[in-house]
């Protein structure tokens, strides 16, 4: 098409050439979406921008593929629901091998969009399932390290009393928050959770506000499912539980550890799939389970030395049982309460 | 019912319902002066955003937090501008050149922050206003650690509402801005420059909405995010009705609304109460709504407010 606006002989050559190109492949046998010589070119479509934690995590992700596969990466963010198809189409009509992003707000738009690229994967967060041909998902599956910073909150609260401030009621923070408690009740029966929604999914002064709440409560532990909590836990020093990256340097005094979701190895293994040419619709989920490394618990730093040698240990054996399988946490979808 | 009580009789409920007031507050009164000289400020949203950035940015490069508050008062001041030229000049629709504004300043308050402080893998933050306890009358009993232990900017919302109501009942100044709000053929035939009153009364709207922006990104919070304002502006335009374009009631409005937002938090924490917590979540506004329906039954805008002035038109 782009030959034909330049000048009718040119459009004419690449009609011959692009002919001439099927027919090669076709001779070919197989169409190979990627020489190995040439760069994969990967497209991140994001609703937010990459500040949110969700989608800062599949970003940091993708930029570490630019650095260590070799692909060719780029982005936008702020993509609102209006915008969002037309994103996707523009990265699938430049050649773009792999579309990623999160689809919670735009799912069908999103699903929709893949149907007409069915040559181009795609990959994105989302709560169901994929679907064939080219579109796959991902999940936050963090709900095991949850359960881990669970137990480290239920043995050091003194009140019995912890908490959580998330943003709203959906399975993805459902699972985490209900693990979180799971894992607390598991160490400490008498201790009592505190539930907080704070009804969107980036407001950190009203996530402030309710973490003040909660700590004005009686809560002494309180899990920043979002941002702004960690900062209210500073201010009446009492211990936070960080979540989705490593985010002690906020409070190195509060922050005891937190469940890091790392996209790292669905995003290598989806890279890998694309590049080999074999890319097929599946829900990727279980690369963000601990024993793939899509998530684990952050490094304790400061808390290293201060974090009792019994409680530790604890939270090793655990580990352990989780990675050998030996031990599953729930996955409880229901309304924390 | 007792233990909910024992929920809001507590010190630091009250502190937080001063803290959530505040913003709305200057919010609202900001808007106040510009619907009382007859221009609906749709531009709060954005506005507030903008100074909420640049208010933060300069924070963060100079280490001066009065800088910043100043920075973004100046920001609101610039916006205001536009809002005159667009609505006041140009006399244009106050309700698409609001949105208009909200959306330019929303976008660009995005577009700065990414051009200043790029892509960093960690939120930047500054040393956010501390509470500044003000001597002897913060050692009263209950009411000095409610009222007198909290941010400066707190003091200042506090001291504005009187001080607004004094100017717009009790000054020739606000008089003329009350006229051109009501009637500004009138206030014109007498000598008012409309025109200039009006322009005024958007540079104060956004200094203040400056100041709400700036409560936010640099005391309630250390840091500017997308989501810092959440629709607190639009809360604001609807304080306005409640509060009949009078600023004592609008402030009035303000702190009922921070009341309940403060007490849902503590209800939804406490889990006294089982109730999903959406309605927990809507309780501020549908009890605004309510008590807008009820107390602000006869409530009259200015008869000017969405009217440009055009000289030559009689």
């Amino acid at each position: 098409m782009t030959g034909l606006k330049v000048n009718r002989g040119w459009g004419k050559f690449f009609l011959i050439a692009a002919a001439m190109a099927t027919v090669l492949i076709l001779a070919n046998g197989s169409f190979q979406p990627a020489m190995s010589a040439e760069k994969i070119k990967v497209a991140g479509v994001f609703e937010t921008p990459i500040e949110e934690p969700w989608v800062n995590q599949i970003h940091m992700a993708l930029l570490k593929a630019e650095k260590e596969l070799g692909v060719e990466y780029t982005w936008s963010e702020s993509v609102k629901s209006a915008d969002f198809a037309r994103v996707m189409r523009e990265y699938a009509e430049k050649g773009y091998q792999l579309i990623m992003g999160d689809a919670f707000g735009a799912e069908r738009i999103a699903r929709r969009v893949a149907r007409d690229y069915p040559k181009t994967a795609f990959v994105f967060g989302s709560g169901i399932g994929p679907a064939e041909p080219n579109f796959g998902v991902f999940d936050n599956w963090i709900h095991e390290p949850a359960y881990l910073s669970g137990m480290i909150a239920g043995k050091m609260t003194k009140s019995n009393i912890i908490g959580v401030v998330a943003a709203m009621a959906i399975p993805e923070i459902n699972r985490l928050s209900n693990a979180f408690y799971a894992g607390a009740k598991y160490v400490n029966p008498d201790v009592k959770c505190k539930f907080s929604f704070i009804g969107s999914f980036f407001d950190p002064p009203k996530a402030k506000e309710a973490a003040l709440a909660q700590i004005e409560d009686g809560a002494d532990v309180v899990y920043a499912e979002r941002f702004g909590v960690i900062e209210a836990c500073v201010d009446k020093k009492v211990l936070a539980i960080s979540n989705m990256s490593d985010q002690s340097k906020l409070g190195p005094d509060t922050v005891i550890t937190g469940p890091i979701w790392d996209m790292w190895p669905t995003v290598k293994y989806v890279v890998s799939l694309v590049q080999a040419g074999v890319f097929t619709a599946q829900d990727f989920g279980g690369f963000s389970y601990m024993a793939k490394g899509g998530s684990y618990l952050a490094p304790y730093h400061k808390w290293e030395k201060k974090l009792p040698a019994a409680v530790k240990a604890l939270v090793e054996k655990r580990k352990k049982e989780i990675l050998d399988g030996t031990f599953r946490v729930d996955i409880d979808e229901s309304i924390p309460k | 019912m007792s233990e909910i009580l024992a929920q809001i009789f507590q010190i630091g409920f009250f502190t937080a319902l001063i803290r959530i007031a505040t913003p709305l507050i200057f919010g609202t009164l900001g808007e106040l002066f510009a619907e009382r000289s007859g221009v609906l400020n749709l531009g709060i949203e954005g506005i507030m955003m903008l100074a909420a950035m640049t208010g933060f940015s300069t924070t963060y490069f100079t280490g001066n937090l009065w800088l910043g508050v100043l920075t973004a008062i100046a920001t609101g001041m610039i916006a205001g501008l536009l809002m005159g030229l667009l609505t006041v000049s140009l006399g244009l629709s106050q309700h698409v050149s609001g949105i208009g504004t909200t959306l330019l300043c929303s976008g660009l308050s995005f577009f700065f922050y990414r051009l200043i402080f790029k892509q960093s893998s960690s939120i930047p933050k500054i040393v956010a206003f501390k509470t500044v306890p003000l001597p002897l009358l913060s050692k009263i009993p209950v009411i000095g650690p409610i009222f007198f232990n909290q941010f400066a900017l707190v003091y200042i919302a506090i001291a504005i509402v009187p001080i607004s109501a004094y100017i717009l009942y009790h000054t020739p100044w606000g008089l003329n801005l009350r006229t051109v709000g009501e009637n500004p053929l009138a206030a014109d035939s007498a000598g008012v420059n409309v025109h200039r009153v009006r322009y005024q009364a958007l540079l104060i709207s956004g200094a203040l909405m400056g100041l709400a922006g700036a409560f936010l990104s640099m005391a309630q919070f250390n840091a500017y995010t997308f989501g810092v304002i959440s629709g607190r502006g639009w809360v604001c335009i609807a304080l306005i009705v409640f509060g009949q374009w009078s600023p004592w009631k609008s402030a009035a409005g303000a702190i009922l609304f921070a009341f309940i937002d403060a007490l849902q938090l503590r209800l939804q924490a406490s889990s006294l109460i089982n109730l999903p917590y959406q309605i927990f979540l809507m309780m501020p506004f549908v009890l605004t709504i309510i008590g807008m329906a009820i107390v602000s039954r006869n409530a009259r805008a200015p008869a000017a407010l969405l009217q440009p002035f055009r000289k030559e038109e009689r």
